[in-house]
Order: structure tokens, then sequence, then C-alpha cells
């Protein structure tokens, strides 16, 4: 941050405040799905297993950030609430982030196949979004995408060497896979506010996604010899502020600076 | 430098070349309008002069250090300036300058590559990547050669990739196509 102007953000003067409560709900929710696994992600920062991927989980985790600020800000802006009160000031049933996100990263196989099924939500979910009616929605996205493409990517690669590696590699990604995959489900449930911002052409609805999402996903697992796990399970809550065990402790280590200095600068 | 009495149109110009000046601050030898991402100067509606800048990526921490700087800059000239960013259009490396290009070969960082408009498509082949598909080989700026390889899609800023050339064995940046 700089040092001579005060610590607004950049973001601050972005035109405009979002249309209504919901359309400022929904940025926030998908400002938390970014922030939350930007932390996550943030956590495998000089512990990754080479140098190269300490580097670009770490890159991918300042995109995701980028994204993060870009919608806390506008979503905050309805209320007069900065990125800054929404990421530090609340408390854990006030996140709507998708429990997905949260999940604690596990192994390295397990962090992969969080950002396989989330970065591929992610690009169909912007591609929708690029052409919301909600202008500031639609160039947060139109920039998003981009990035995204090449998370989709990094992931796609990681997935299929591990998966169609070794035997022991290949049994911990199918592992990860049966772990992960029961939370993916709440990345396309339509609550009530999906409905309603869906109705405004502000964003698609949910399940609109999952087609698309589902054979991209597909057909990576099958190359990299995956088998698809069942659909029995479907935890989810996350967009009503119920997380999971590991999100507290998570909000503890994100928080505890800006809490404990308040207005703290650099 | 002031601005006396000049009009209106001599006012955006001088803003404008104060601006351009900016270098950015990861890759000094680029200013920000070799970048492409000084985007406009301009008189905002109450009639103060603001500079419109769009961010790399979404991330990037140096957007907050490029504004500060374009701030600095400017002030000189006219103190009633604003820097605005701007996401849209979102920027794409093809506006990169040709002399913005040349600059970053002579830097030791390949240029990006032109982009292919529309998604990036997921591929079934095990080999190309988002970097590998554009359409042009990465060519090595230090001995020219176009035989070199991916070694991570995301180097030592958001903007960059690692890549090695296989003729010579150096690794290089290369600034990724977006």
């Amino acid at each position: 941050m700089s040092n001579s102007e005060p610590v607004t953000s950049f973001m601050a003067e972005s035109p405009g405040a979002p249309a209504n409560a919901d359309v400022a709900a929904y940025a926030i929710r998908l400002g938390d799905d970014a922030l939350i696994l930007s932390h996550r992600l943030s956590e495998w920062s000089a512990h990754a297993p080479q140098i190269e991927e300490d580097i670009a989980l770490a890159n991918i985790a300042l995109d995701l950030l980028g994204q993060a600020r870009s919608l806390l800000s506008y979503g905050g802006s309805f209320s007069g609430r900065s990125e800054d009160d929404l990421a530090y000031l609340r408390e854990e049933r006030r996140f709507t982030n998708l429990q997905l996100t949260e999940l604690e990263n596990g192994n390295f196989a397990v962090t992969m196949i969080r950002q396989l099924l989330f970065s591929c939500y992610q690009r169909e979910l912007y591609r929708d979004l690029e052409s919301s009616r909600d202008a500031q929605l639609a160039a947060i996205a139109a920039k998003a995408v981009k990035e995204v493409a090449y998370h989709v990517e990094h992931a796609r690669t990681w997935i299929i060497r591990l998966g169609d590696g070794t035997e022991l590699s290949h049994d911990r990604t199918q592992a990860a896979l049966e772990t992960v995959w029961p939370f993916s489900h709440e990345m396309f449930e339509d609550d009530e506010l999906a409905h309603r911002i869906a109705d405004l052409g502000v964003a698609p609805l949910p399940s609109s996604l999952r087609p698309a999402w589902l054979g991209a996903v597909q057909d990576i697992l099958t190359e990299a010899t995956l088998s698809l796990p069942g659909d029995e399970w479907k935890p989810s809550g996350g967009r009503k502020g119920m997380h999971t065990e590991g999100f507290g402790y998570l909000l503890a280590e994100m928080q505890h600076l800006h809490r404990s200095h308040p207005g703290a600068r650099w | 430098m002031t601005v006396a009495t000049g009009s209106d149109l001599e006012r955006l110009a001088a803003l404008r070349l104060a601006a351009a000046r900016v270098p950015d601050p990861e890759i000094p030898v680029l200013t920000i309008a070799d970048l492409g991402i000084l985007r406009d100067v301009r008189f905002a509606a109450d009639g103060s002069p603001e500079v419109v800048l769009t961010p790399t990526y979404s991330g990037c921490p140096a957007t907050e250090a490029i504004r500060q700087d374009v701030l600095d800059q400017t002030r000189d000239v006219d103190p009633q300036v604003r820097v605005v960013i701007e996401l849209a259009p979102a920027w794409t490396t093809d506006w990169i300058t040709e002399d913005g290009r040349a600059k970053l070969r002579d830097y030791g960082i390949a240029p990006p590559r032109p982009t292919r408009t529309g998604p990036v498509p997921v591929r079934l082949g095990s080999r190309p990547t988002g970097a590998e598909m554009a359409d042009q080989p990465a060519r090595c700026p230090r001995c020219g050669s176009s035989d070199t390889e991916l070694i991570s899609q995301f180097g030592s800023t958001p903007c960059k990739s690692l890549r090695r050339c296989r003729s010579c064995a150096e690794p290089f940046d290369e600034f990724k196509s977006l």
C-alpha cells in the first residue's frame, strides 16, 4: 500500500454502488469465495512441493485476492462498508463463501482437486457474468475470466500428472476427489437470492452452470484416469453463514492483526 | 512544469505527457504508456482532470504504486488531478506497444505473443497449456531461438511465466498473453 496517501482502496473510485441490496449481497458472496480460497492458497507459501509451485499458488492466490477486493469493495459500497470492514471485521456467521473454498488444504492432491473444481466453476460463472446487466460485475468478470483460464490450465495439468502418475499419486488424488466432491454441489444451489438475482438479469442461476462445468471436469478426470464419485452427500450452508470447523481458525489467522491493531498502516 | 493559461487541450496534453513517463515499478524499462495501462486523460463531469488507468491483473500489487506515482508526477502539472482505475475494457497484452515489446526483449523478457480472441479452450491433449496455445512460438530473448519450453505458467510477477531455452539452456521470463 502507498505510504503518503490515506489507505483507501484504489477501488473506492469505481463508479456507482450496486443497484440494490440483493446485488450487493451477491457481489459479497462471490467476493467471499475468492477471499477465502485466496487465503487458503496463501497458506502454501514456503510449503509447496517445489519452488515453481510455491510461486504458482501464490500467484493464483493473488489473482483471487484482487478479484475479492473488487467484489467486496463493490458489494460493500451499498452499505458504506469498505473491503477491509468486510474482510476483517465480520464474524464467522456473516461470511457467505461456499464451504468448498474454506476446506483445509490437506495434501497437495486435495488442494489441486479443490482448485480444479472451483476454477472450472469460476470460469463458467465469469463467462456468463461478462454479459451481466450490472456493468461493474460484468467488468470484474471480464477481467477475471482471463486469469481463471490460467488457473484451470494449472489445475488440469497437475490433476492429469497426479491421477495418471504413479499408483500412490493416483490413489491419493482419487481419495482427494472423494473428499472434496460432495462440497462441489453447493456451487450450483439455487437459493432465493440466486433466483432474485437471475430474475434481474444480473447473474445466471447457479444450477444452469453445472452441465458445462461437469463436462469440462469430467473430460479432465477421464484423462487423469480418475473416476467420478457418487452424488449422495451434498453438504451445504456456506451461503447462509454455516461453515466447517476449520473456518474459525482461518478467520482467526486472517483477522487477528487487523483486530489487534485497528487502523494500523505500513 | 506548470501549465499557465493554456487551453484545456494543452492541459490534458501536459498531463498525458507527465503520466506517460511513469515507469512500471516491476519492469522499470517500460512506462505505463508502453504497457497500455494508461487508458485516458480527460475532464470529469465536475471539470477536474483525471488520469484513467487499468490494472494488468486484478490483484497486481503494482497497481497501487503506479497510482501513487502517477499522482505524484501529474500533481505538479495540475494539483486538481485525480487518478481513476477502470476495469473495463479489460487490459490485454495486445495493448503493449511495439516500442514496449522491443524494450522487453532487450531487458531479457520475451514479449507476449498475440492473444486469441475468445475464451481459452480446455484441451484434451496433455501438452498444450494456456501459454503454449498462442500461435507463435516463444523466442528466447537471449539467443533468439524458438526452441523453448515452459517451466511454469506462473513466474516472478502475475504477468510473467517461466520458460527455458533448449538452445542456449538459459531460463527466461515470458510476458504471459492475456
